[in-house]
């Protein structure tokens, strides 16, 4: 065999050598990665069924989830109004006004009034429930409001401001009597309010007289001096008492002048009778009295 | 014969070391992968392993869902007890 024919074997047998080397060397890693595969796809599938239910658990509590959301807001809004909601909302969690209500659009351009500042938390809440609110009922002194020890101005001063804790500074209701501190004579005033001079010029020259008084000392009035009165005058001032001068109600409250507007007696014949009741008709059968009846002759005479 | 050596030439020093570095690229690449394989099988067995909590959501779905319903009781009384703002 000639050199070149060596050669070239040679040159082959090398070429082939180095395929197989690579081939098996490939062959092996690809079989590494088919193994590295298999396990990754057996830990996708363990995902993929632990997983599955996932979807529908997550819908479900979301829903109920949303619920709830929908309840509190629209509670929340229905109780305290759109503005102070936002208030309240901006109190317990600051810029959490600026999102707005997910069920209310219009909360997002509302300017939240700063309750926090003023109210502590669920005084509100606790004001609006009235007086019998629990406060402090898990004080281990017990409720405040139901133990006298306990009840302080604080407490009251969760209502609205009216003379609980400044009392010094409002005015006292009119004494009147003869230990009032302020006396008026009876000339000045017998009843209302003496007029003023714009109330002489609306009413006329009477009211002046009024502004004298009813009977004035000069002419023997109650308060006239002691020796122009009788010798035992029955209607002194202490018996005809004294008003206070002043056009402020003697009560808190006032008198309401309004309280007879739903009286119906004289229009709808008063109250309806109660179902199955009998009327009272023990007075139906008796004759007029005699002097009714004299009266009554006597009135048809003089008209005839 | 001439010829012949030339071939012989070319296929020792040409074609030879092609093959060569053409196979060894191939083998270099498959051995590459191996790591990110294995990685990624790693990957996947810790996320399942993650997912081992999922049935816990069915009691947390059982909780809000009684959750829910106090929430609406006590909106509910609120809503007796409390005045409405208008």
């Amino acid at each position: 065999m000639p050199a070149a024919g060596v050669v070239t074997i040679v040159a082959v047998v090398l070429i082939v050598l180095a395929l197989v080397y690579y081939l098996v060397s490939t062959i092996v890693a690809l079989r590494k990665i088919t193994a590295g595969l298999d396990d990754a796809i057996a830990g996708v599938g363990e995902i993929i069924e632990k997983s599955a239910p996932v979807g529908d658990v997550v819908r479900d509590i979301n829903r109920n989830l949303d619920a709830g959301v929908d309840l509190l807001e629209g509670l929340l809004v229905k109780k305290a109004g759109l503005v102070d909601a936002m208030g309240l909302i901006e109190g317990l969690y600051p810029g959490a006004a600026a999102n707005g209500l997910r069920n209310f659009p219009d909360s997002t351009t509302v300017r939240p009034p700063r309750i926090a500042e003023v109210y502590t938390k669920g005084t509100l809440t606790l004001a609006r429930l009235g007086r019998e609110a629990p406060i402090a009922a898990a004080s281990p002194n017990g409720p405040v409001l139901r133990n006298v020890e306990g009840g302080s101005l604080d407490a009251r001063s969760l209502y609205p401001e009216t003379r609980q804790t400044r009392p010094a500074r409002l005015a006292r209701s009119p004494v009147i009597g003869t230990g009032a501190p302020v006396q008026y004579q009876p000339s000045e005033q017998r009843g209302g309010t003496t007029p003023g001079e714009a109330e002489i010029r609306e009413k006329g020259p009477w009211a002046e007289t009024a502004a004298e008084g009813v009977v004035p000392a000069e002419l023997g009035g109650s308060d006239a001096p002691r020796e122009m009165l009788a010798d035992d005058p029955q209607l002194g001032s202490p018996v005809l008492g004294q008003t206070t001068g002043s056009d402020e109600p003697a009560t808190e409250s006032g008198v309401d002048p309004s309280a007879g507007d739903e009286a119906d007696a004289t229009s709808d014949q008063g109250p309806e009778p109660l179902e199955g009741a009998e009327p009272d008709l023990k007075d139906a059968a008796a004759g007029p009295r005699k002097v009714d009846a004299d009266s009554a002759d006597t009135d048809n005479g003089s008209n005839t | 014969m001439t010829l012949w050596w030339i071939g012989n030439a070319l296929l020792l020093l040409v074609v030879l070391p092609v093959v060569v570095y053409l196979l060894n690229g191939v083998l270099s690449a498959a051995r590459s992968i191996v790591p990110s394989v294995e990685r990624i099988g790693a990957a996947a067995n810790a996320g399942s392993k993650d997912l081992d909590a999922v049935p816990l959501l069915l009691t947390t779905q059982e909780q809000v869902r009684q959750t829910v319903e106090v929430v609406a009781g006590y909106g509910g009384s609120l809503d007796v007890i409390v005045d409405d703002a208008s």
